[in-house]
């Protein structure tokens, strides 16, 4: 099992109905995110391209954040998902250092914290509640290894690329293009 | 002309702007363990080859400070934890991909080495110390027995002391700046350099002076190699780097680095020791004051520098 995401930056408005549907159902503290709006303008006048993003830590295959945790509190959780036990993590921000995307802040209860691919509704058959609510259905998630996963069907048919792909860490967040 | 502008609705505390995870707590930790990493070593090496007499500074005197620098240090490293109760979950694993867990670790060991050792030679501090309890006094009798295999402890902790907090940083991809192997070397080297400079200060030797003179001067010229040869390395590699090393090449950081760490941590007194060497009177405090500077800048500046270099925006 490997579960991933797929965000169709041609559907993305920016809206941030993620950004705060992910605050809600993780009571993420009040001026943290765990998932962000970005917004680039490329090119030259006339000429401009905007891309609009929903980011959030990319749940690596070669996490730097796991590796260089020096308690194991950062560790991968089943179907590859990268999750902080907060009971071992004693607030070092190794991570926070290590991480490219910056996906992690130290929460104000002392521990390090990041988006969790809502685990605890995924277990449960649902959706993670960014994918949930977006209005333009522009996320998808699901099982890389199932073939019929939403993830997977969407990433068959679409150009893609991930983030930051030159600092080796094999993100699972996929962005259409 | 082709423009990029990037919006983000991230604000993180700590991670927007610009990354700020570690600050001045880190620097001092990075130096004073450096600085204890390198009397440690010195101590050590020079016990071993037997010139505890010759060099007393080295072997007797300087290395009652270590425990002090490392308690301190150790205490900034505390203080810089977000999830203080949770502190010794460092201690009951080891995890060898992570620096921070062999730090941990190192530390540990190390830290009550270098008190042992600080205890057996107390007495260069206070000729007339006496401990108060017999079994004190029997405990100074067994380590005193051995020594040889806590000087050799000693050098060997010392150097993965000194060079592991370079290591902790190389090992950060994600920062560009940091993301380079010469930072261990340079780090221990710097560490080096600040112990030698500091067993200068306290050397009332003029033949231990002198060796200690001509080994800061090498250790300078190292570092100095190791800096040029880093900001080289940044150039030849991928656009993170070339802009990473940017911050110390015309960039926010540049005049700092340049005249605090090159010019004043390092070129003043490789002069002022030279001139040192050659009969021309120089307070040795003046050169002294300057490398512990230096050393201390060094950590601090890549520190910051580090954490304001990414890979995206």
């Amino acid at each position: 099992m490997r579960y991933a995401m797929a965000i169709d930056t041609k559907k993305c408005v920016g809206c941030s109905d993620c950004v705060v549907a992910c605050q809600t159902e993780n009571d993420v503290p009040i001026g943290y995110c765990r998932d962000w709006i970005v917004e680039v303008t490329d090119g030259t006048y006339p000429q401009l391209e905007t891309e609009i993003r929903s980011e959030r830590c990319n749940q690596c295959d070669n996490s730097p954040c796991v590796r260089c945790c020096p308690t194991g509190a950062s560790h991968y959780s089943e179907g590859g998902i990268v999750l902080v036990t907060p009971e071992k993590c004693i607030g070092c921000a190794a991570c926070i250092q290590s991480c490219p995307y910056d996906a992690r802040y130290t929460h104000p209860k002392g521990y390090v914290d990041k988006c969790t691919f809502c685990i605890h509704r995924v277990k449960k058959g649902m959706e993670p509640s960014c994918v949930a609510v977006c209005p333009t259905k522009c996320m998808y998630f699901g099982d890389l290894d199932d073939p019929n996963s939403a993830v997977s069907k969407v990433l068959k048919t679409r150009k893609y690329k991930v983030l930051a792909p030159e600092a080796g860490t094999k993100p699972n967040v996929y962005y259409l293009i | 002309m082709r423009e990029e502008i990037i919006i983000s609705g991230r604000m993180n505390l700590g991670v927007d702007p610009v990354l700020h995870a570690w600050g001045w707590e880190i620097s001092v930790y990075l130096f004073l363990g450096g600085l204890a990493a390198g009397l440690l070593f010195f101590a050590g090496a020079y016990y071993l080859l037997g010139k505890g007499d010759n060099y007393p500074a080295a072997v007797k005197k300087a290395p009652v400070l270590v425990p002090i620098f490392l308690v301190l240090g150790l205490a900034a490293l505390f203080l810089d934890l977000h999830h203080k109760p949770y502190f010794w979950r460092l201690y009951t694993n080891i995890k060898f991909q992570s620096p921070m867990s062999w730090g941990a670790w190192t530390l540990m060991i190390i830290t009550p080495l270098s008190m042992v050792w600080a205890a057996l030679h107390i007495r260069e501090w206070f000729p007339k110390w006496d401990w108060k309890f017999q079994w004190i006094r029997d405990l100074e009798d067994f380590f005193s027995e051995y020594k040889k295999h806590m000087a050799w402890a000693m050098v060997l902790l010392g150097v993965i002391l000194g060079i592991y907090t370079g290591i902790l940083l190389s090992a950060f991809n994600a920062r560009p700046l940091w993301n380079t192997s010469i930072l261990g070397p340079l780090f221990l080297a710097s560490g080096l350099s600040a112990g030698s400079a500091l067993i200068l200060l306290l050397s009332k030797n003029e033949r231990e002076r002198i060796i200690f003179t001509r080994i800061d001067l090498i250790l300078i010229g190292i570092e100095l190699f190791l800096i040029i040869h880093m900001l080289m390395g940044f150039q030849a590699s991928t656009q993170a780097q070339i802009d990473a090393s940017h911050i110390f090449l015309g960039g926010d950081l540049t005049a700092p680095f340049w005249i605090f760490v090159v010019v004043l941590g390092m070129l003043v007194p490789a002069a002022l020791e030279v001139m040192e060497l050659r009969h021309i009177k120089v307070p040795v405090i003046i050169p002294v004051i300057l490398v512990l500077l230096g050393s201390f800048m060094l950590r601090w500046l890549i520190c910051n520098a580090g954490q304001l270099s990414r890979y995206l925006y």
